[in-house]
């Protein structure tokens, strides 16, 4: 095969794999560190989108001012949701928030549906069509600039887990809830604000994806699919998990794409999820339990 | 007020008999039994859009015919839509028939998606309700021999040879630029069985196929698609694909600058109204074989201003669902009863003109209407027009394209 066209899908993969970081990085921190299985994810992803889309319609912010937006107005949403619905109603079971957040995704993605249509909305701007030449290929910024984002987005979320006293709080209550109780963590703070970090990521992920994708209210289902087996593949809250993850799954869907075609390319991302919880349960970089 | 009480009762009494005999008849009389229709589209799920303007348009119909005073050769009868949401699964719209069944409908309309209609009407086979399908293109739902399904708008055949058609008078017109092809179509029975089609029969214009890739649904990027395609050095690009994709190929391939004479597509999920509107530089000169109304026909300028009033698109699932309805209402009638075999044998001769398509009357055969047909549309920089058939177009083809690089 023509080197030109590897050289290509690899880029192209390590792209689209930058925007799988980008999806999961919320997602790992929900999932991995809380271990809350949030099927909401996705639903709150498309919401996010048609937040950026209406900001861009009917008030003109562009995509990317509307990160200031975005992010805290997810963060607050997050937060409130843990306090107000999934903390209350889950009375500290799993199997609970498991069954909330199922049905909060259909509540949401119905919700859209009556109030946004089913219809696929896409956004122009003056950069969406701006080309940058990468070695054999042409890559469009905004992809570019979602790559960027994404592994920053990660650094940052690392280093806050790792340095800052809430971080350390968060994996405290990970690794043990009752002995960061007995300790004087404010469990269900930790929790809510785990909760509205993991949103605030998505609503940069949102912000991040819309000069590039599509919203309608089904598109939560296109990444979340993907999202969880970067979670799984990069190691249960491993930042760095979710970098190489996503790496790996961009790179595998875009090769697979290459070699078996299109169609059967995406595979190879069902493929890796069945082998990593076969051979590797805790993922590339997570803790062993 | 004993006497008030005998007074009220000869009162009522003698209101009665007055009104029986003089003023109200139609007051004693039953108001004729509603006709429900069975509306089953996908309203939720990854065709929501499609299915919730196809029943727009159904509902439309409804509401029109009713205005009008109801089916009159049954006493002014009135329809009535009974919703189903298919969900955009196959498993579902044959769940919904089961239920709309129970429900006593008396025909159904649906089923935008081609796997989902040919579950659905399996499952109204049984009970030989009528079935009128607005949109759903696999000729498969037509050739089964069944009975009770009914079809007005063309199916893939019969658009891939008219498209080859088109696309051949188009490419002939131009002195035969376009030479070769490579054609993406989605994994279902719609794309397959429409680049199957076209894979055989782009030869006889002279069009030689350079490669056919097919994508799942659904599919998060194209670049590599785009890429392989810039390789390959295609005059056409043809694409058979459902929104989703149809957009995000089209976009892919306006910002790989991949020059093509057109980027053409039979039956393109995305191509509308929203496309030209949210990405003009994209849409502008992409052609698309469709269903789609006479833009010379002042009813269907007239339904597009009342759509377009409702806050809607103006999009062919909204005419094919209309058209749908009322023909199954003329067949009503007709046939002067709802009964199935009646309304069936009514379809069967059927010679409806009475819409605002390119199509001429009504003429089924084994349940395709063989009056209906397509045509070939070109986006503008602010609008959609139809470029073939002649007599029907608004302007003529852009063909070959302006080059992007």
């Amino acid at each position: 095969m023509d080197l030109t066209i590897l050289g290509a899908a690899a880029i192209n993969g390590l792209l689209i794999g930058g925007i799988y970081t980008l999806v999961a990085s919320g997602l790992t921190l929900i999932y991995g560190v809380l271990h809350i299985i949030n099927f909401a994810h996705g639903s709150l992803l498309m919401l996010g989108m048609f937040g950026v889309y209406y900001l861009l319609m009917k008030l003109g912010i562009d995509p990317y001012m509307s990160l200031l937006i975005m992010v805290p107005a997810m963060y607050l949403l997050g937060y409130l949701l843990y306090k107000l619905l999934i903390g209350r109603l889950s009375q500290g079971k799993d199997e609970n928030i498991l069954l909330i957040t199922l049905g909060l995704s259909i509540l949401i993605e119905n919700l859209a549906l009556m109030f946004f249509k089913g219809d696929t909305r896409t956004i122009s701007v003056s950069y969406s069509d701006t080309m940058v030449e990468l070695g054999p290929t042409l890559v469009s910024l905004p992809k570019i600039i979602s790559f960027g984002a994404a592994m920053a987005l990660c650094a940052v979320l690392g280093l806050f887990i790792q340095r800052t006293d809430t971080g350390k709080a968060i994996r405290a209550v990970a690794k043990e809830r009752v002995g960061a109780r007995l300790v004087g963590i404010d469990v269900d703070r930790i929790f809510a604000i785990s909760f509205g970090i993991g949103l605030a990521t998505l609503g940069a992920a949102a912000c991040l994806l819309m000069p590039i994708f599509y919203v309608s209210p089904t598109t939560g289902h296109v990444f979340v699919m993907v999202a969880f087996t970067v979670v799984v593949l990069g190691g249960m809250g491993s930042f760095l998990g979710a970098v190489i993850g996503g790496l790996i799954v961009g790179l595998t869907e875009s090769f697979g794409g290459l070699f078996l075609g299109e169609s059967l390319g995406q595979i190879g991302i069902s493929l890796i999820f069945i082998l990593i919880l076969l051979f590797r349960p805790s993922g590339l970089f997570g803790a062993k339990r | 007020m004993t006497t008030n009480a005998k007074l009220t009762r000869r009162l009522i009494l003698q209101a009665g008999a007055a009104s029986a005999a003089l003023g109200a008849p139609g007051l004693l009389l039953a108001q004729p039994k509603p006709i429900k229709i069975g509306l089953v589209h996908p309203v939720s799920g990854g065709l929501a859009y499609s299915g919730s303007q196809g029943r727009l348009g159904c509902q439309m119909a409804i509401d029109a015919i009713n205005a009008a005073g109801g089916i009159k050769s049954m006493g002014g009868a009135k329809l009535e839509a009974a919703l189903a949401d298919s969900q955009s699964r196959p498993e579902v719209g044959v769940s919904e028939v089961e239920r709309l069944q129970q429900d006593g409908v008396s025909a159904y309309v649906g089923c935008f998606a081609s796997a989902i209609a040919l579950a659905a009407t399996q499952a109204a086979a049984k009970y030989n309700t009528p079935f009128l399908i607005d949109v759903g293109v696999s000729d498969l739902i037509v050739d089964r021999g069944l009975k009770n399904v009914f079809r007005l708008a063309p199916g893939f055949g019969k658009c891939v040879d008219d498209a080859i058609v088109a696309l051949g008078e188009v490419n002939k017109a131009a002195g035969g630029v376009a030479k070769t092809a490579v054609l993406v179509h989605e994994e279902s029975e719609f794309g397959t069985g429409t680049a199957k089609l076209l894979a055989g029969k782009l030869p006889s214009i002279n069009v030689q196929v350079a490669e056919v890739i097919k994508h799942a649904n659904p599919t998060r990027d194209f670049s590599n698609v785009a890429l392989r395609i810039k390789s390959l050095k295609p005059d056409l690009v043809i694409m058979s694909n459902y929104q989703n994709e149809y957009v995000l190929l089209a976009r892919t391939m306006h910002q790989q600058k991949v020059d093509v004479a057109a980027m053409f597509s039979v039956l393109g999920g995305g191509f509308n109204y929203k496309l030209v509107k949210e990405q003009p530089q994209v849409a502008q000169h992409m052609m698309d074989f469709n269903h789609w109304f006479n833009p010379r026909d002042p009813k269907a300028i007239d339904m597009k201003k009342k759509v377009e009033a409702t806050g809607n698109l103006f999009t062919f699932e909204v005419y094919c669902g209309w058209n749908s309805v009322m023909v199954y209402a003329d067949a009503l009638e007709r046939a002067k009863s709802a009964d199935k075999e009646k309304a069936i044998a009514a379809l069967e001769s059927s010679s409806w003109s009475n819409h605002f398509m390119p199509y001429g009357q009504t003429k089924f055969v084994n349940g395709q209407n063989t009056g209906g047909r397509a045509a070939l549309l070109q986006a503008s920089a602010t609008d959609i027009e139809v470029v073939w058939p002649n007599q029907f177009g608004s302007t003529k083809a852009v063909f070959p394209r302006p080059k992007l690089s």
